[in-house]
C-alpha cells in the first residue's frame, strides 16, 4: 500500500517547527560578556588546559598545586587539551562556542594570527608589565613571537630545536663511526646516508613523515632552511624568502634523498626511528625521554650546504606557547598565574620534567646544574638560541599549506620541477601573505 | 491496515440543528487547528521532537553554510562583531576555478564509479550466499561485518602494511608489483580508497540485503524452478527485482557516503597524497574551513557537492522507478 502523501498544512506546521528553531538559533547566536575592562583587571578561579603527554601532565599539576596552595581565592582548575583531529582544530572551535579556557598550554605560533582574527585571544602586552616581562624572559628572541602590530598575543614559552638525531648501533654496522659521524653538509649526509642504505643497516637514512598536512615541512625543508640562511623565516615583510639559491639548495637535497630512495615516501604507522625503520630522524629533545630506553642514540646538527661551526647554525624551534584566551573572566588572575608558572623556578621543573627548553635567555647558565647532570640535553640548550619560529603573518596556515603542496609534487614524489614548483609557490604564498 | 477516523460527536453540518451563538467562532478555532496541524494534532507533537532535531542539526547548518558560501565570511569569538559583507557568486567562483577542487571532484567521481558498482555487486552476491544454508554461515556474517565496526583508523594501520612497498601484497605480486606502490602511485591511490571503503562498509550492505532477502517469496523460486529456471535465471528473475527497493537504498547510501569521503584519503593515503591524487572535496573542505580559517569558499565547495549529490540521487531513483515499472 503506498502511503498517503503529507498534506500541504502538515508541510506547513513542519516548515512553521523548522522556522521556529532557526528562529531560536539564531537568537541564541550572540552573547553577552563581562565588559573587556572589568576582565581584564578582575580576579578569581580561572581554568587552564594543558597539552596531554605524560610529562607535561605532571608539570601541569605541580604548577597548579603549587599555584592553589599559594592562593586559595584564585583557584586554578586544569585539563588536557580535549582530543580531535588537532589541538588547533580544538582551540579554534572552541573560541567560536566561548568554551575554552583562560590559558591553553599548548598553542601553536602557526595558528596565532587565526585566532587572533577571530578575536579569539587577549593581547598580552595590553598588561602594564606585558611586553616588558615578555621581551626580558626570551630577550631577542621574543620578537618572533609579536604579531604584526608588534604586540604578543602569546606568551612564548617553550622550544624543541630540532636536530639530527641518529642510531649509532646502524651507524657502527654500516661502517661509520658513531662517535663523530660525517654528516655537516648536504653531500657527506647524502655519502653517510647510502652508507646506511647500501650497508643494509637500516631500511632507510630518514624518514621524515612524507603526508601533506600543512606543518610538516616544518621537520624537513625548515630547519635546513634556517641553517642555510642564518635564520630566516619563510615570509618576512610580506613577502616569501625561500625562492632563493639557499632555498632551492635544500629542495635539492631532499629530492636527491627521495629519489635515491634513502627516504621513504609511503605512510609510516609508528616511529620509524624508534621501531628500526629509519636511521636517523629530525627531532627536538622531547625524544630523549622517547628514545632512552629504545635507541643508542648521538645527535648533531642539521646539515648545510658548506661546513658550519655548530654555534653558527640555526635550526627550527617547534615552539608550543602559552595564550590567554578571549572568554577569561578573571584575566587579572590569568596574567598572575601565567608569570608565576613561566617564573625561573617552574621553566626548571618544566625543563627536568619534560627535557624541552624553556624560551628564555642564557638557558645553559641559569640551569648549569641541570645540564651538567644531563649533559644529553646541553646541546639542544645551546641551539635554543638560534631558532626560527614560524612566521606570524596573516593567513600562516594556508601559506604553509601552499608550500606543502609545492613540496610533496616536486621533492617527494619528483611529479614537477623543483625552480619552478618554488617560484609558484613563492607566487602564490606572497598573494596569500599581502591578503589580510 | 485499518485507519481509525475519529468523529466530532456532533454532527457539525446537521441542519435540523440551530446554530449556538460561538458555533461559528469554534468551527474557526477548531479549523485553525486543523489547518495548522492536520486532522491528528497528536501526530504532530509526535513528530515534532524529530522535527526540531532536523532543524537544529541539518536544516539550520546547511542554510547558514549556503549563507556562508555567499559572505565573506569566518568564525569568531562570541560578542565578536565583525561585517559579513555579500559577495555574490564570488567564492563559487573561487573553487570553481581552483585546479585542486576541480581535480578533488574528478577523483570522488572515480571513486563513486568503482565503489558502487562494486558495493551493489558484491552485497547482493554475499548476501545471497549467506542467505543459504551453508556452513558456518554465522561466522561469514561476523567476519563480513567486522571491518565495518572496527575504528577506521586500526584497519587503515593493516591496508597501510600489506600494500605499502616491502608488504605482503607486493611480495606475492613480485615484479607484477606496481612502482610506485599502491598508496603513492597517482594512478593507484583513488582505486585503493574505493577498494578498501567498498571492503570495509560491506558488512552493513549485506545485512541490508539479508533483510530484503526474506522478504521475497518462496514459492516465486519454487515456481521458477518448476519453469526449468537455473540458479543464475532464478538470481537475475526472482532474487534482482524482489530486492530492487534494497538496492535503491544501497545506491542511494552508497553514493551518498562516498561523495562525504575523508577519513580514508585523510589517513590512508597521508591527506590527499602523493601530489593530490586523492584529495576529496570534504578533504578540501576541513583544510579550507577548519585549518584555514575560510569557511566561506569550504561552504561554496559544499553546497556545490550537496547539488551534484542530489542530482545522481536524484538520476538514480528515476532510473530504479522507472525499472520498477
Amino acid at each position: 500500500m503506498r502511503p498517503s502523501r503529507p498534506s500541504r498544512r502538515c508541510h506547513g506546521a513542519l516548515a512553521a517547527v523548522l522556522a521556529g528553531a532557526m528562529v531560536v538559533l539564531t537568537a541564541c547566536g550572540g552573547s553577552g560578556g563581562a565588559s573587556a575592562t572589568d576582565a581584564a583587571t578582575a580576579h578569581g578561579p580561572i581554568k587552564i588546559w594543558y597539552s596531554n603527554n605524560e610529562q607535561e601532565i605532571a608539570w601541569g599539576k605541580q604548577v597548579v598545586d603549587a599555584w592553589n596552595t599559594a592562593h586559595p581565592t584564585e583557584q586554578v582548575t586544569a585539563e588536557q587539551i580535549p582530543t580531535g583531529k588537532s589541538s588547533e582544530d580544538v582551540i579554534g572551535a572552541a573560541i567560536t562556542a566561548g568554551t575554552e579556557p583562560c590559558l591553553i598550554y599548548n598553542t601553536s605560533p602557526a595558528a596565532v594570527p587565526g585566532f587572533q582574527k577571530q578575536g579569539g585571544l587577549i593581547d598580552l602586552s595590553s598588561f602594564a608589565d606585558g611586553t616588558s616581562y615578555i621581551e626580558t624572559r626570551t630577550g631577542d628572541l621574543a620578537k618572533q613571537y609579536a604579531s604584526t602590530d608588534g604586540h604578543y598575543y602569546q606568551m612564548p614559552w617553550k622550544s624543541n630545536p630540532v636536530m639530527i638525531f641518529y642510531n649509532k648501533d646502524m651507524f657502527t654496522k654500516a661502517g661509520i663511526d658513531p662517535t663523530n659521524p660525517s654528516l655537516a653538509t648536504y653531500d657527506e649526509f647524502l655519502a653517510t646516508a647510502k652508507k646506511v642504505v647500501d650497508s643494509g643497516a637500516a631500511p632507510f637514512a630518514i624518514y621524515p613523515a612524507p603526508s601533506s598536512e600543512f606543518y610538516q615541512s616544518w621537520f624537513d625543508f625548515y630547519p635546513l632552511f634556517a641553517a642555510a640562511t642564518g635564520g630566516k623565516q619563510l615570509v618576512a615583510d610580506g613577502k616569501s624568502q625561500f625562492n632563493t639559491p639557499e632555498g632551492l639548495a635544500v629542495a635539492n637535497f631532499w629530492k636527491q634523498i627521495y629519489a635515491e630512495k634513502l627516504a621513504g615516501n609511503e605512510t609510516h604507522t609508528g616511529d620509524s626511528f624508534a621501531d628500526g625503520t629509519a636511521a636517523m630522524a629530525i627531532v627536538g629533545p622531547w625524544a630523549i625521554s622517547v628514545y632512552k630506553d629504545k635507541v643508542n642514540w648521538g645527535v648533531v646538527p642539521v646539515p648545510t650546504a658548506d661546513v658550519m661551526t655548530a654555534d653558527q647554525i640555526h635550526t627550527f624551534s617547534d615552539a608550543k606557547n602559552v595564550g590567554m584566551y578571549a572568554s577569561c573572566t578573571n584575566q587579572g588572575t590569568a596574567w598572575d598565574f601565567l608569570k608565576f608558572s613561566t617564573s625561573q623556578e617552574q621553566d626548571g621543573q618544566l625543563l627536568t620534567l619534560t627535557g624541552q627548553m624553556p624560551l628564555r635567555t642564557d638557558l645553559p647558565t641559569t640551569y648549569a646544574e641541570y645540564f651538567a647532570a644531563n649533559p644529553d640535553y646541553k646541546l639542544f640548550a645551546e641551539q635554543a638560541a638560534r631558532t626560527v619560529e614560524v612566521p606570524n603573518t596573516p593567513n600562516s596556515v594556508e601559506i604553509w599549506q601552499a608550500f606543502r603542496d609545492a613540496w610533496t609534487s616536486a621533492v617527494i614524489f619528483g611529479k614537477s620541477d623543483v625552480q619552478q614548483a618554488l617560484t609558484d609557490a613563492a607566487s602564490k604564498i606572497d598573494q596569500l601573505a599581502g591578503r589580510t | 491496515m485499518t485507519t481509525s477516523i475519529t468523529r466530532s460527536p456532533v454532527p457539525r453540518d446537521n441542519p435540523a440543528t440551530p446554530s449556538a451563538p460561538d458555533a461559528g467562532g469554534g468551527r474557526r478555532r477548531t479549523s485553525l487547528v486543523t489547518r495548522l496541524f492536520g486532522r491528528q494534532p497528536i501526530g504532530m507533537l509526535l513528530a515534532a521532537p524529530y522535527a526540531v532535531f532536523i532543524a537544529v542539526i541539518f536544516a539550520y547548518p546547511i542554510g547558514f553554510a549556503v549563507y556562508m558560501s555567499f559572505t565573506d565570511y569566518y568564525f569568531t569569538a562570541p560578542g565578536v562583531t565583525v561585517p559579513h559583507p555579500f559577495v555574490g557568486f564570488d567564492n563559487y567562483k573561487t573553487v570553481l576555478t581552483d585546479p585542486a577542487v576541480l581535480a578533488s571532484f574528478g577523483h570522488v567521481g572515480i571513486f563513486l564509479i568503482l565503489n558502487v558498482p562494486l558495493t551493489v555487486a558484491l552485497s547482493l552476491g554475499l548476501a545471497v550466499a549467506l542467505n543459504r544454508a551453508i556452513h558456518f554461515r554465522t561466522f561469514f556474517r561476523t567476519a563480513y561485518y567486522v571491518p565495518y565496526v572496527t575504528a577506521s583508523v586500526a584497519v587503515v594501520a593493516v591496508w597501510l602494511v600489506l600494500f605499502n612497498a616491502d608488504g605482503l601484497v607486493n611480495q606475492i605480486l613480485g615484479p607484477l608489483a606496481p612502482d610506485p606502490s599502491w598508496l603513492v602511485n597517482s594512478v593507484w591511490a583513488m582505486p585503493m580508497i574505493a577498494l578498501f571503503v567498498t571492503w570495509k562498509g560491506l558488512g552493513f550492505f549485506i545485512l541490508l540485503y539479508l533483510a530484503a532477502l526474506q522478504n521475497v517469496p518462496r514459492e516465486l523460486y519454487e515456481s521458477a524452478s518448476v519453469d526449468g529456471a537455473g540458479a543464475w535465471r532464478s538470481f537475475r528473475s526472482v532474487t534482482v527485482p524482489g530486492v530492487r527497493q534494497a538496492t535503491a537504498l544501497v545506491l542511494l547510501l552508497a553514493i551518498v557516503t562516498g561523495a562525504n569521503l575523508f577519513t580514508e584519503p585523510y589517513l590512508l593515503t597521508g591527506g590527499g597524497g602523493p601530489d593530490g591524487a586523492s584529495t576529496t572535496p570534504v578533504l578540501l573542505m576541513y583544510q579550507q574551513g577548519i585549518q584555514q580559517g575560510n569557511p566561506s569558499t569550504a561552504s561554496a565547495i559544499g553546497v556545490v557537492l550537496v547539488i551534484l549529490v542530489l542530482i545522481v540521487a536524484l538520476v538514480n531513483r528515476r532510473l530504479t522507478e522507472r525499472s520498477e515499472r
